[in-house]
């Protein structure tokens, strides 16, 4: 599938949607989106590259291996759960930083939380398309 | 104390680190901590008749679980034999591995498990002394298993595991019977299982109480080899010679006897616990002893005999009167020291010669005369002769019988047949590779040329063995220095009574006494005797233990362990066919089968489901013409993938239908279902696109028409559930409360949201992982595809 305009089109909008995927990600907790949301539309971006190029094209912008990221995926969330030890309350409550940020965003371990979501999603289905497109 | 338990293990895991600083020095730093703990411990050792030293700590309030630690005379005994051979051990491995690329690993294994070995001898707490009973089990598995890199280690470590495992289990299981029964018997949740208190409590009249003792007893059976689990014991003859000397002879294997000591208070009175004790430790005794005069590996005979000696210990505490106590103590302080020491002289020689195989062995005297010292007084301990400590233990083992009125006779006479295997047994092992004329056991055979060539260990090899056998040789002179230090502390803390011990080499002339030492001089010489003509009769003992092999419970373990696998491997075969048709035939047979219940007992009560739909206040109450229509566009778009010819108009089709839902969803104000629907529709398009040509044609299967009422009743039962649970009228206090809640709870307005990854994250994070497992899952098929096709097409 080597069209030149899907990828030169692919060029310009990977980006855009790699941007909003992170949109929808941060707006999640108060807006439709979040962490389930915005990986599926990282993947959607990746895939879309796949499929515009190659599987290693790919690989080389996603940076780092997608086991990488879903480890760290599942790392993040459980550790954002397990840092409420630390302050001596049960696991997985969630710890809020006072200072506010403008257009409502709040700073926290849910926070870390959605992160840890987003990447695994990213991760685990990016490792699974990615290995197809390779065969 | 448990500071003296938390170090070892600290140390144990920097150890490595340790090593890579120091190189072989670290060793010896290694070797310090045991020396410190165990002075530290010995200092506060009481030496009064059943004083202790207690300590405790909360742990599992919850659970009635304390750290509680307890240092008397038996767990004191112990702590010393742990640290004082623990650190002799660890120089030995030092120096016996020193070109092994693993020694960094051995320092820190050892530690770890002298750090658990001391937790379960110092425990007053069941459970607490259960967790530090299954890590030396672990460690013991890391440890017999060294050498990873050789079938047999693996197989021998896994053998040792899975049956002390299994002992452990039941172990674990009688420790919570006893803890139920001393719940009921009235004691508070915190002392229900602190041993200390549970010894002075009498709970022998509790139902649970038999069954308590007899889980117990085979954990304790399983770890100290008792028959007929022994045979774990001689496999572990693997692990490095190091690693036998301190588990499986001087520790580890102990562990089984100790607990059976320390829970003698408790159950001693029992005519069960007497008889069990008393006969599968005699049975043990005898067989094992006979047993070993089969091998020709001096570490196998090494094995059975502790095996042997191990019965004896389990076989006096059965009989546990006084005498018999104090036999117990005295011959396991004597034991740990002279087969510890034997081990290691045993690794010396395999060191010096390359072999362990007495036949091959002889004439090493002038080689290694330092080895050789030790051995002959190690030796001499192991047969009881005189002056050794080994004597002293000898001596009240046989007054402890001929002091018994019933069964008196025999299990003299079983100790006596077994004492005679065992002198003959100590002769062939310990004097003869030193001492045999040049030409080897066989008079004729070649004698290994490594002998020719051998030399003495060095320091650090020859220390442990040096010490111990001096030590034994000490103590069986001035036998009071043992009586009075730990001695009658120990025997009376197995007894839960004071015993007095007052050791002495020569009783004076009684007839007690005279009878006492006539046995001795007796066996003494049938086990010379015995020696001369083992050399002869050797190959045809070990032909006869070889046949009963094959049928013994080694043999039992090997069947069973097959089996297990081949029936797993039946299992497998039958539920993993390979084939996506039967898994998702299963999946939604099982959905269908396990949620009719639910569905029909729905529509049973009260309203039937359709007056639900209808009503005035039900489902279709009220509906718009536009929902219709996409309902009716759903269903088109189903049905024509259904019906379409090629797989690409049935990807497109299904795309269609899903984006069709997700249009639904908007329109019924569920937007991140819609996003999330949409997102996933178009994934799942580029996935099956991906996938496309890797599928088989589309063609007409014969068992398309089961299929269809599957996909029918599954649809069917889908669309109950739905309306069984939308017809429910749930109290609406759980949304509102969560919608109230999001924003000052968990500052956010986006309900799913917040639910998703706060009020619910537990849930997420299952979720996650389970998302994570399924893309490494397919990920490894692929690839493992990939490898097989490239495999065939190079092949």
């Amino acid at each position: 599938m080597k069209s030149l305009v899907f990828q030169a089109t692919t060029r310009a909008v990977t980006p855009l949607l790699l941007a909003f995927s992170l949109f929808m990600l941060l707006r999640g907790h108060n807006e439709p989106g979040g962490g389930f949301i915005g990986g599926l539309l990282a993947v959607a971006a990746f895939a879309l590259y796949a499929l515009a190029f190659d599987a290693r094209r790919a690989r080389a912008l996603l940076g780092v291996s997608p086991q990488t990221l879903t480890a760290t995926g599942l790392l993040l969330a459980t550790g954002s759960g397990g840092a409420a030890w630390l302050a001596g309350q049960p696991f997985m409550a969630g710890l809020w930083l006072s200072a506010a940020l403008p257009a409502e965003l709040k700073l926290g371990t849910v926070l870390l939380f959605d992160v840890g979501v987003y990447l695994v999603v990213l991760g685990a289905a990016a490792l699974v398309l990615l290995t197809l497109r390779e065969g | 104390m448990l500071w003296t338990i938390l170090i070892p293990l600290a140390v144990a895991g920097v150890a490595p680190w340790l090593h890579r600083v120091l190189r072989a020095r670290a060793i010896w730093l290694l070797a310090l901590v045991p020396v410190g703990v165990g002075t530290a411990l010995a200092l506060r050792v009481p030496r009064e008749p059943l004083g202790a030293w207690m300590e405790a700590a909360e742990w599992i309030p919850e659970l009635g679980i304390t750290l509680a630690f307890r240092l008397d005379g038996l767990s004191g005994t112990f702590a010393l034999l742990i640290c004082g051979i623990g650190a002799l051990v660890l120089l030995y491995a030092g120096a016996y591995m020193r070109t092994d690329p693993h020694l960094h690993r051995m320092g820190g294994l050892l530690l770890l498990f002298l750090g658990a070995m001391l937790g379960l001898v110092l425990s007053d707490d069941l459970f607490v002394l259960f967790v530090f009973w299954e890590l030396t089990s672990v460690a013991s598995y890391l440890l017999i298993g060294f050498k990873h890199e050789k079938q047999e280690a693996r197989d021998a470590a896994q053998k040792a595991l899975l049956v002390t495992g299994a002992g452990g289990l039941a172990l674990l299981a009688g420790f919570v019977l006893l803890h139920s029964a001393a719940s009921d018997a009235g004691l508070p949740m915190e002392q229900a299982a602190r041993i200390s208190v549970l010894a002075a409590t009498d709970l022998s009249g509790h139902h649970l109480f038999t069954p308590a003792l007899l889980l117990i007893v085979l954990g304790a059976f399983s770890k100290s080899a008792q028959m007929p689990l022994h045979f774990w014991l001689p496999s572990a003859m693997t692990a490095p010679t190091p690693v036998s000397a301190y588990l499986h002879s001087a520790t580890m294997v102990k562990a089984g006897v100790f607990l059976l000591a320390r829970l003698n208070p408790l159950f001693g009175d029992s005519a069960v616990w007497h008889v069990l004790l008393t006969v599968t430790g005699a049975v043990t005794m005898l067989v094992a002893a006979a047993l070993a005069a089969g091998q020709s590996d001096l570490k196998r005979i090494l094995a059975y005999t502790t095996v042997s000696v191990l019965g004896t210990l389990t076989m006096l505490i059965g009989v546990g009167t006084d005498l018999a106590i104090k036999a117990a103590a005295v011959y396991l302080v004597a034991h740990a020291c002279y087969k510890a020491a034997l081990f290691m002289i045993a690794g010396s020689l395999e060191h010096a010669t390359g072999t362990r195989d007495i036949r091959q062995l002889g004439g090493l005297f002038r080689a290694m005369p330092v080895t050789a010292v030790s051995g002959v007084l190690a030796a001499f301990s192991m047969a009881g002769a005189p002056p050794l400590f080994g004597f002293v233990g000898k001596e009240l083992l046989l007054k402890a019988k001929l002091d018994l009125e019933q069964l008196g006779v025999v299990l003299l006479l079983v100790a006596t047949l077994a004492n005679v295997f065992l002198i003959a047994l100590a002769l062939a092992v310990a004097i003869w590779p030193f001492f045999a004329p040049s030409a080897g056991w066989l008079r004729r055979g070649p004698r290994s040329a490594a002998c020719r060539l051998a030399h003495e260990a060095p320091l650090p090899m020859l220390a442990g063995p040096l010490l111990l056998a001096i030590g034994g040789l000490f103590v069986g002179l001035i036998p009071g220095v043992f009586d009075r230090a730990l001695g009658s502390a120990m025997a009376s803390a197995i007894g839960g009574r004071p015993i007095m011990m007052e050791l002495k080499l020569w009783h004076g002339v009684s007839p007690a006494a005279l009878t006492v030492l006539g046995i001795s001089i007796v066996t003494l010489t049938l086990g010379f005797l015995l020696f001369l003509r083992l050399r002869a009769w050797l190959t045809h003992i070990a032909a006869v233990v070889a046949r009963l092999g094959r049928r013994g419970p080694a043999r039992v373990y090997d069947l069973a362990l097959t089996g297990l696998f081949a029936s797993a491997d039946r299992v497998t075969r039958l539920t993993q066919t390979g084939s996506l048709r039967q898994y998702v035939r299963v999946i939604l047979l099982v959905l269908i089968v396990t949620s009719l219940g639910v569905v029909l007992s729905a529509a049973l009560d009260g309203r039937p489901l359709s007056h639900r739909l209808v009503s005035a206040d039900g489902l279709l109450a009220a509906w718009y013409w536009h929902e219709l229509v996409l309902v009716l566009l759903i269903l088109t778009g189903a049905t024509a993938a259904l019906l379409s010819r090629s797989h690409v108009s049935a990807i497109a089709l299904l795309g269609v239908t899903g984006l069709l839902i997700a249009a639904l969803f908007a329109l019924f104000s569920a937007p991140d279902l819609a996003i999330t629907q949409i997102l996933v529709e178009a994934l799942t398009v580029i996935l099956l696109v991906l996938v496309l040509y890797r599928l088989p044609e589309r063609t007409e299967h014969k068992a398309r028409f089961a299929d269809t009422a599957i996909a029918l009743a599954a649809g069917a039962v889908m669309a109950g559930i739905v309306l069984a649970t939308a017809a429910l009228h749930l109290p609406a206090t759980v949304s509102e409360h969560l919608a109230r809640l999001a924003k000052p709870g968990a500052h956010g307005r986006n309900i799913v949201n917040v639910i998703l990854v706060d009020f619910r994250a537990l849930d997420t994070l299952g979720e996650i992982t389970v998302v994570a497992a399924a893309g490494l899952g397919v990920y490894a098929l692929i690839k493992l595809y990939r490898r097989r096709k490239a495999g065939e097409g190079t092949s």
